[in-house]
């Protein structure tokens, strides 16, 4: 286990053994994650805001159940999920429409486009605050299913597998539903992306 | 084996998360040295993947926190006075 590992499942176990007040301080760090990821399924800032709090008062209550081998920020995703699910679920009883069935979208075009005059985005490009606009909507605009795969691989920045685990779906599954919404999001951004100026090549890779 | 451009975008996510096999690894490194169409592809999905992760794009409310803590603040209070009624 890592040291930030360690020192969380110290926390954990310190909360539970009745230090309650330092359950500020595990959620913290957990905050944005647990926002967007319901944001993500409710699509909408105040119902995303309080699902949040629903779901960090539910982990609070609940921190007793939760198993030491199990990744924190899995489990507490998990609620998070649960939560905007159910939220979504009651919106659209309210809206008396049935509950869009998750299946996979076999048509449609998922071939990226091309630009034909430009070398690499530089910077300042992506520093500008219309392309990050442009991205929340293009984001906003993807199919539920897939929108809920890249919030928490792209945004949130979880592997496949605790992607898979968090949604309750095969690791499969996640990889087409990743790459559909990256392509997807390509296809959107490119207008965005094709008038920025050429710039220094290599300059802007991400290690993963 | 040459691939061509569809192949690749096939496989442009994998590649992006570095989990496609080795020999397909080289294929498309080989591939992106001659195509600049492809290489603008990938290097634009990338970049829209930075973007993403940064923390500016996907902003919290203003006020987030301190209400969440606020709420939470509650519901310990309530719980430690009451610790056998949730």
């Amino acid at each position: 286990m890592q040291a930030a590992a360690r020192q969380e499942a110290e926390l954990i176990r310190r909360i539970v053994a009745g230090e309650k007040e330092l359950f500020h301080e595990l959620i913290r760090p957990y905050e944005r994650m647990v926002y967007v990821t319901i944001f993500s399924i409710v699509k909408n800032e105040s119902e995303a805001e309080d699902g949040a709090q629903e779901a960090v008062i539910s982990a609070y209550r609940h921190l007793g159940s939760f198993r030491a081998e199990a990744k924190f920020s899995t489990w507490l995703t998990t609620i998070a999920i649960n939560e905007g699910r159910k939220r979504l679920r009651k919106a659209k009883a309210a809206a008396e429409s049935s509950i869009e069935e998750e299946i996979e979208e076999k048509e449609g075009d998922y071939t990226p486009a091309p630009l034909t005059d430009w070398r690499e985005i530089p910077l300042e490009a992506v520093e500008r605050k219309e392309l990050r606009v442009a991205l929340r909507q293009a984001v906003a605009n993807l199919p539920d299913i897939y929108r809920q795969v890249f919030t928490l691989r792209d945004l949130e920045e979880f592997n496949i597998e605790e992607t898979a685990e968090a949604l309750g779906l095969n690791p499969g599954v996640v990889k087409v539903r990743l790459h559909r919404a990256r392509i997807l999001l390509q296809k959107q951004l490119v207008p965005y992306l094709k008038t920025m100026a050429p710039a220094r090549k290599g300059f802007f890779r991400r290690g993963l | 084996m040459k691939l061509d451009c569809k192949h690749v975008w096939e496989h442009i996510s994998e590649y992006i998360d570095g989990s496609v096999g080795a020999q397909l690894r080289e294929e498309i490194q080989r591939h992106l040295e001659h195509c600049e169409i492809c290489s603008a592809i990938l290097d634009s999905t990338r970049n829209i993947l930075i973007l993403t992760a940064d923390d500016r794009t996907f902003e919290l409310p203003v006020g987030f926190s301190e209400r969440l803590h606020e709420r939470l603040a509650k519901e310990i209070e309530k719980s430690t006075q009451r610790p056998n009624n949730e």
